[in-house]
């Protein structure tokens, strides 16, 4: 019944708009010199407040951006990506204002002829080798990043552990002693095995399993794999650059190197800042308020709750990383 | 033409018609009733992301069983994010704006006297309005329609257990995409013999206007890919009906071990995206074409560099079928295989650059007409440039790990094709609306009508990108369990009050839309004193389109403010006069 209002009320605006198009109806609907004049002048206005949109999104949103890359490949990742966004920008800046200065400047006047300008082999030879050039560069550097970040085999002594994603949370699970992961399949499953490990082979016996917080250290290589028990689901740790989906029926990798412990990144100035907004915010709510922590989001739509779908990621020093390690219970430990 | 003459009844005429300007017309109606159901669709969720929890007498209207005391809930939000994508995407860009235009254009522009098979053209209509109907049938099954997104990837879309909606709503959503195929097919094979074979005499390959190449070029590309698309379908049907394991494999969900085994979802992937990234192009072709002699036309200048303009249509065309893994970099994909799809994938910035400079310098010492439509190519060009160049992060695959699947991409494709597409279909509709229904729009809401879009617009996706960078999911019901997230709630209420300023301005446009059909102004022969043939034929519609002969073409179609003339135009059916040089 309220949706018949609702869509009544639609009706009822565009036909006022109907019937004002009665009241404008007098003109004959092709534009005149007038018409071009306002119009032109419009554009003008447009790119002022096109420019004045940019600036205020950059001033006002700067601070919610993602703080500096607490790994030593998202680093690599945010140079290239400081140096594309730069040149986006710059092209951007000039590109709108010629676009928009342009339908001002040559607004038409009645009488004035156009220039008929049809072609031109010098500025087009501009415009397709400029660009080339530039991309060639944005190519090769970009390629670069990619293979050096997707390349696993040169890591020394990586640190393996295993990312299980299911509707709707993860688990992790630590190589353990012999740093290789046992084979695993989701007919494994059964009672506190919940990620399906084949305790017939031996590597999964010293294998750990943990819920609820993944612990890394800081400064050496972590290798991670990635299975998924149900649907498409993807990790995504956006303050590392890290990203990768996990696909049922599949193991998927992706390493990385991290260079902060939470307790570094919670002195992170752009995170101080960030958090006090945020608790400003939650104060006016009535919530409690909020620590810093490293995220893991799943990243690929998989059910009802895919937007709660998250684990907390505690970053160490590599000593208390091992300490934390050693307490954990390995799979072995946790049937019996 | 002896069948010109045999009588029509209402339903041969209105109905089951094989005239393409008729045909055309009912692709546009169809195109905006579905449009009107998707971008309501869009309200709906941003009231969610804005104000996630807060009661909406709207949502309580408008959700029935899917909501609770006016807040929707977590599967009905995914269900509308998918069907929104789906009947922007197919329903209302392929269907909506190419089915439109390719049928009025091609037959008028070429010099013809109807689409190569006027019976096929009806069928590939009608099978489009069952695709339409089944859709939004779809929306009222029990469990809720298709959920899955729009790019429905199993195993979510292949197990109900997974999410509701993959459920009947799946079911429905397939069954309407292979008819929503077929009926593209069929429109897309006429427009390339109609194109290749009716044209009139003197009408050159290259004295086409840009508008038939684009429409051409799309069509080819929308035959080479839109099949891939029914296979992927039939195989999920399988999976989900049958029983195979095409793209499922070791699932293990309630509680139970699925026999699935050896499919992969990857696979699904790139038959998916073997369309899915063609069809941006063929979203945003026709609309870059209709661009083309919209702002020819208004600048009352010859289009910058006509050869420039096909080539890049064609390497752009070529380029979009060899680029679709940039969807899949982090699927785990082979990385070499990665490296490859950003080669060809950055590549495709620099016909896309060729284009928008051209695009400025034919506005540049133009006598600029600011019509509606030219207001809209002129938005368009904007919203290509901005969205286009964030395409290189996307498509650079070491940036885009990290905002892989985030707002920023939803900013980026909904400026360049989203955007961008309506923008061009817009002024498709106020340019051609003189030829389609013989009367004026009114041009005072068009301004309107464009101000206000272009800065809800410009409202909703330039802010977006930085909930992407913040590291926002898409897709997220609500982002307050996130406590991370809490300081994005001020962008997202505001993006969402652009949002809703975006969706009721577009009542301006049906206000108007409507009211012309049956009360504009009466049109003159050519209002815009454009050069195209379509513009030689007579007001009131004629089957054959024209009362005797179909003209000859002598030059190209954009002789404006010729050097010489009078006149700033010169119709292509216009003989060069002694000593004139043809372009």
């Amino acid at each position: 019944m309220l949706a018949l209002i609702y869509i009544l009320i639609a009706v009822l605006i565009a036909s006022t708009f109907w019937q004002l198009t009665n009241v404008f109806n007098l003109k004959k609907n092709i534009a005149t010199e007038e018409d071009n004049d306002q119009q032109g002048k419009l554009m003008f206005a447009f790119m002022i407040f096109f420019y004045g949109l940019m600036i205020f999104s950059f001033w006002k949103y700067w601070s919610v951006l993602l703080p500096e890359s607490a790994s030593l490949e998202g680093e690599k990742i945010d140079n290239l990506y400081n140096i594309s966004m730069l040149l986006i920008l710059l092209v951007q800046a000039i590109m709108q204002y010629l676009l928009f200065y342009f339908a001002y400047k040559y607004r038409g006047i009645k009488g004035r002829k156009a220039l008929f300008y049809a072609d031109s082999h010098k500025l087009e030879t501009i415009w397709t080798v400029t660009p080339a050039a530039v991309l060639a560069v944005l190519i090769i550097y970009g390629l670069s990043v990619w293979i050096d970040i997707t390349d696993t085999s040169d890591l020394e002594d990586p640190l393996v552990i295993e990312l299980y994603a299911k509707q709707f949370n993860w688990e992790a699970r630590y190589a353990g002693k012999d740093n290789t992961l046992g084979k695993a399949n989701v007919r494994f499953i059964k009672g506190i095995n919940t990620i399906g490990l084949d305790m017939t082979d031996l590597n999964s016996v010293d294998d750990i399993p943990v819920r609820n917080e993944l612990h890394l250290p800081k400064g050496r290589p972590v290798l991670f794999k990635f299975r998924s028990q149900d649907v498409l689901h993807s990790a995504y740790m956006p303050h590392f650059r890290a990203q990768m989906n996990c696909v049922p029926g599949m193991v998927t990798q992706f390493a990385f190197t991290p260079s902060m412990t939470t307790e570094e990144m919670r002195r992170n100035e752009k995170i101080v800042a960030k958090v006090e907004n945020i608790n400003r915010i939650r104060a006016e709510k009535g919530e409690d308020a909020y620590e810093f922590d490293y995220l893991l989001l799943c990243n690929k739509i998989c059910g009802a709750s895919h937007y709660n779908m998250q684990m907390k990621i505690v970053v160490h020093e590599e000593t208390d990383f091992n300490n934390w390690l050693s307490e954990q219970q390995t799979m072995t430990q946790l049937i019996k | 033409m002896s069948d010109h003459h045999h009588k029509e009844t209402f339903i041969t005429k209105y109905i089951f018609s094989q005239d393409h300007k008729m045909i055309s017309k009912q692709y546009l109606i169809t195109g905006i009733f579905m449009g009107v159901i998707g971008v309501f669709m869009s309200m709906l969720f941003r009231l969610q992301i804005a104000w996630p929890e807060h009661s909406f007498s709207l949502i309580e209207a408008f959700l029935g069983r899917h909501q609770d005391g006016g807040v929707m809930t977590p599967d009905i939000y995914l269900a509308l994010v998918t069907i929104h994508g789906t009947i922007m995407v197919f329903f209302v860009l392929t269907a909506g704006l190419s089915g439109t235009f390719s049928n009025l254009l091609i037959p008028l522009q070429i010099g013809a006297r109807d689409m190569a098979s006027g019976f096929l053209n009806m069928v590939s209509y009608w099978l489009f309005f069952l695709s339409s109907i089944i859709m939004v049938i779809s929306l009222f099954v029990e469990a809720g329609p298709a959920s899955s997104g729009w790019t429905i990837y199993p195993p979510l879309s292949a197990l109900p257990q997974a999410i509701p909606g993959s459920g009947a709503g799946m079911t429905l959503w397939l069954v309407s995409m292979a008819i929503f195929v077929a009926s593209s097919l069929l429109g897309a094979l006429n427009y390339i013999v109609t194109v290749l074979n009716l044209r009139t005499v003197g009408m050159k390959m290259t004295r086409l206007p840009l508008t038939i190449w684009a429409f051409f070029v799309t069509a080819i590309i929308g035959v080479v890919s839109f099949p891939v698309l029914l296979s992927a379908a039939l195989l999920l049907i399988f999976d989900r009906s049958f029983g195979t394991s095409f793209y499922l494999s070791d699932i293990f969900i309630d509680g139970s071990v699925l026999h699935y085994q050896g499919g992969s979802p990857v696979l699904f992937e790139h038959l998916f995206w073997f369309l899915g990234h063609p069809e941006v192009y063929i979203v945003l072709l026709p609309a870059l074409g209709i661009t083309s002699e919209v702002i020819a036309t208004n600048s009352r200048k010859p289009i910058f560099g006509y050869r420039a303009m096909i080539g890049s249509i064609i390497a752009i065309a070529f380029l979009s079928t060899i680029v679709w893994g940039h969807h899949m970099f982090i699927t785990g994909m082979n990385p070499f295989l990665g490296s490859v799809f950003t080669f060809t994938t950055l590549l495709i910035a620099i016909p896309s650059a060729v284009k928008a400079f051209n695009y400025i310098t034919t506005l540049w010492k133009g006598n600029l007409q600011m019509n509606p439509a030219m207001l809209f190519s002129i938005g368009l060009v904007s919203t290509f440039v901005s969205g286009g160049l964030t395409g290189l992060i996307l498509g650079d695959s070491a940036l885009d790990i990290n905002v892989h699947d985030t707002y920023f991409v939803v900013a980026h494709f909904h400026l360049v094709m989203g955007v961008s597409a309506i923008y061009g279909m817009y002024a498709g509709v106020y340019h051609w609306f003189p030829k389609m229904f013989g009367r004026m729009m009114n041009k005072t809401l068009g301004y309107w009508h464009f101000w206000i879009t272009a800065i809800a617009a410009y409202g909703v996706f330039f802010p977006m990108h930085f909930v992407g960078l913040a590291g926002l999911p898409r897709r997220y019901y609500m982002n307050t369990a996130f406590p991370y997230f809490d300081d994005l709630s001020d962008i997202n209420v505001v993006i969402t009050l652009f949002a809703l300023l975006g969706g009721i301005s577009q009542l301006i446009f049906l206000g108007n839309f409507f009211w012309s059909i049956y009360k504009g102004t009466k049109a003159t022969k050519n209002p815009w004193k454009s050069n195209t043939l379509e513009w030689t034929t007579p007001v009131e519609h004629i089957h054959g389109n024209w009362p005797g002969e179909i003209p000859e073409v002598h030059r190209w179609p954009y002789d404006y403010s010729k050097p010489g003339r009078d006149e700033d135009w010169v119709s292509q059916a216009v003989p060069l006069e002694d000593g004139e040089e043809s372009s």
